[in-house]
């Protein structure tokens, strides 16, 4: 990777279309490299999540032709919420596999298009429409539903094991799950304070996270990301090429890609496929994925692993931008990554490790540093203009290992000091894709 | 029409202006004025059941029917039908599930897409059956949040005048 681009994520720019978003982009990942001009550029791979929004079919066509690519090679990519991480390994494997030199991936999603709660049933139709949309499809409906079970799991039957009452154990061990997801989202958001590009940065308080709307119980308004308009890109090459263009290149390591099932009522009930450090007898009375965990997130970590040879992710790794359209699913996806064990992601939390060293979040954060986790704010503080999202996030995770953060947020507060080993984690449905994909400091 | 729509400076005030008149300016901070229009658009499927007919005929029949992996070293049993096995890829076939399970997970949705926002609040759950792979999303009525919980039995009910959808199943505290 060379290059990138990221416009401002904010729930509507009406003034810009899909097309000068993309191109705003795209301008400005082209800027500091005189040498990489249009016509170095054999090909792009487009991503956008929904027709629907768009209501404009071949839009990724339109973007080609708005920034004069035609007549080269392009494609568009879709995978749900997974779309610009799938781009990402799209532009990836165009040059991996020798058919292109240099290629831009670029994405973007303009979801102010419609109203929030129509949003929301264009999201839900990426549910199984003869069995699940029609009960009130609602995505967030899908991750409270995940996440009780995650925390009836993890938390009812371990640290509240000793309460008698069922209900009462339940009731506590969900107050408990809520405390800790709100710990998440107050990191996330505040991170992103030093992030100009995030849509909602600010400073949160737990009660404050707790007290907002109930959306969908148990998870509030401040768990959740929202609707957003928004583009980036970036751009791949060959070793060969990306020496010509800048002597602070980013290499690919690892790419990995699963899925699991379109409707959570068939997540099996089998073993862990586990990862190098860890060993069967550590979940063996754990039903697996169930509706708690994702399956195809494991499945995605264990094949970029293998590729880039990790064996050990969160020492091998110095940061995550990872996929938390949710606070629930940022911790669920902390155990599929491999950060901790299956069950430890909460104590993970309030032991501070996905935290930043060096901010005050309010609460005491011990590890704070161990494997920072969305350094950027994440999809909750950041927006999650789907197409764009996966994107986004190799743009931040670029910048992070180029140690040019500072550059370009205008904020050195974010930087990870020697950040050599990043990955970025993108997620679809209700775990029904997953990609990771894992970049490494290239000079 | 005006020759030229209001303008504002608020998304928010654009959306109001386009469910009064169907046009309004916005003018950003740098300036910049952009035309919006209110564009509807609207769709009657032809939405076939295809090999999943035989469920929601079965709902509407008051039967709660699930499928099995006819391979008998298989054998694997859906709450929520296919008609074919995801374990092996043998065919399925039609069985009747039990009326009553305990619950799973569930959720109580405050908001929900637009088609269901005048439904809320309403419970979700996830319930699974003995004997049964795989479980069954249904809508919970007759009992509010503070009740729910993980383990809860419950039984279907069925709607006597059946929309062909799924939602002519719903469960209810088991009594």
């Amino acid at each position: 990777m060379v290059t990138g681009g990221v416009t401002k994520f904010a729930k509507a720019h009406p003034s810009m279309d899909f097309r000068l978003m993309v191109k705003r982009a795209y301008d400005y990942a082209l800027k500091g490299i005189p040498n990489l001009t249009k016509d170095r550029i054999d090909g792009t791979r487009i991503s956008y999540f929904s027709d629907h929004f768009s209501r404009q079919l071949k839009a990724a066509s339109m973007v080609q032709d708005y920034l004069g690519m035609n007549p080269k090679g392009s494609v568009r990519i879709e995978w749900g919420g997974a779309t610009g991480g799938e781009c990402f390994q799209a532009a990836y494997e165009a040059v991996a596999s020798g058919r292109m030199d240099v290629c831009l991936g670029a994405g973007y999603e303009t979801m102010s298009r419609v109203a929030t709660w129509k949003g929301n049933e264009f999201i839900a139709l990426a549910s199984y429409t003869n069995f699940d949309f029609p009960l009130g499809g609602f995505y967030t409906g899908y991750y409270a539903l995940m996440v009780v079970r995650h925390i009836y799991e993890y938390l009812r039957l371990r640290k509240f094991a000793g309460v008698k009452d069922e209900r009462e154990a339940q009731r506590l061990a969900i107050a408990e799950g809520s405390r800790i997801m709100s710990l998440v989202s107050v990191k996330n958001h505040r991170n992103a304070l030093h992030n100009p590009y995030a849509q909602y940065p600010k400073r949160l308080t737990v009660d404050v996270v707790l007290r907002s709307e109930m959306i969908s119980y148990p998870l509030t308004r401040e768990q959740i990301c929202t609707m957003s308009d928004g583009a980036a890109c970036v751009v791949l090459c060959t070793e060969e090429r990306a020496r010509e263009f800048t002597d602070r290149p980013v290499r690919v390591i690892g790419v990995g890609t699963g899925t699991d099932t379109m409707r959570l009522a068939d997540r099996p009930f089998g073993k862990v496929p586990l990862l190098p450090h860890e060993r069967a007898s550590d979940y063996e009375d754990l039903p697996y994925p169930g509706i708690h965990s994702f399956r195809a997130g494991r499945a995605a970590g264990i094949e970029a692993y293998r590729m880039a040879g990790i064996t050990h992710p969160n020492t091998e790794l110095d940061f995550i931008e990872l996929h938390d359209a949710y606070a629930s699913s940022e911790i669920q996806t902390y155990e599929d990554l491999g950060l901790c064990r299956y069950g430890e992601g909460y104590g993970f939390v309030e032991r501070g490790d996905p935290f930043l060293k060096g901010i005050d979040y309010g609460f005491p954060t011990p590890r704070a540093g161990a494997i920072p986790v969305n350094p950027s704010g994440g999809l909750i503080a950041c927006g999650h203009p789907v197409g764009a999202t996966g994107l986004m996030q190799g743009v931040f995770a670029f910048w992070q290992l180029q140690g040019a953060i500072a550059q370009h947020f205008g904020d050195p507060t974010l930087q990870i000091a020697n950040a050599r080993r990043g990955a970025i984690h993108s997620h679809a449905g209700t775990g029904s894709a997953v990609t990771v994909s894992i970049l490494e400091r290239g000079f | 029409m005006r020759a030229r729509p209001p303008t504002y400076t608020k998304f928010r005030d654009v959306q109001a202006e386009l469910e009064r008149s169907g046009a309004a300016i916005f003018r950003d901070a740098e300036r910049v004025e952009s035309l919006v229009i209110r564009y509807p658009y609207s769709i009657a499927y032809i939405h076939s059941y295809a090999e999943d007919s035989p469920f929601f005929l079965g709902l509407a029949e008051g039967k709660l029917r699930g499928s099995k992996c006819r391979r008998p070293k298989c054998g694997f049993a859906y709450a929520t039908p296919r008609s074919h096995c995801m374990v092996c890829g043998a065919p399925t076939e039609w069985m009747d599930l039990p009326t009553a399970g305990r619950v799973h997970s569930w959720t109580t949705c405050h908001f929900g897409s637009e088609a269901f926002l005048k439904e809320t609040p309403y419970n979700l759950a996830m319930v699974e059956f003995d004997g049964v792979g795989s479980l069954l999303l249904v809508r919970l009525r007759d009992c509010v949040e503070s009740e729910l919980y993980v383990g809860m039995p419950v039984e279907a009910r069925f709607d006597p005048e059946p929309k062909y959808l799924v939602t002519d199943v719903w469960f209810v505290p088991k009594r």
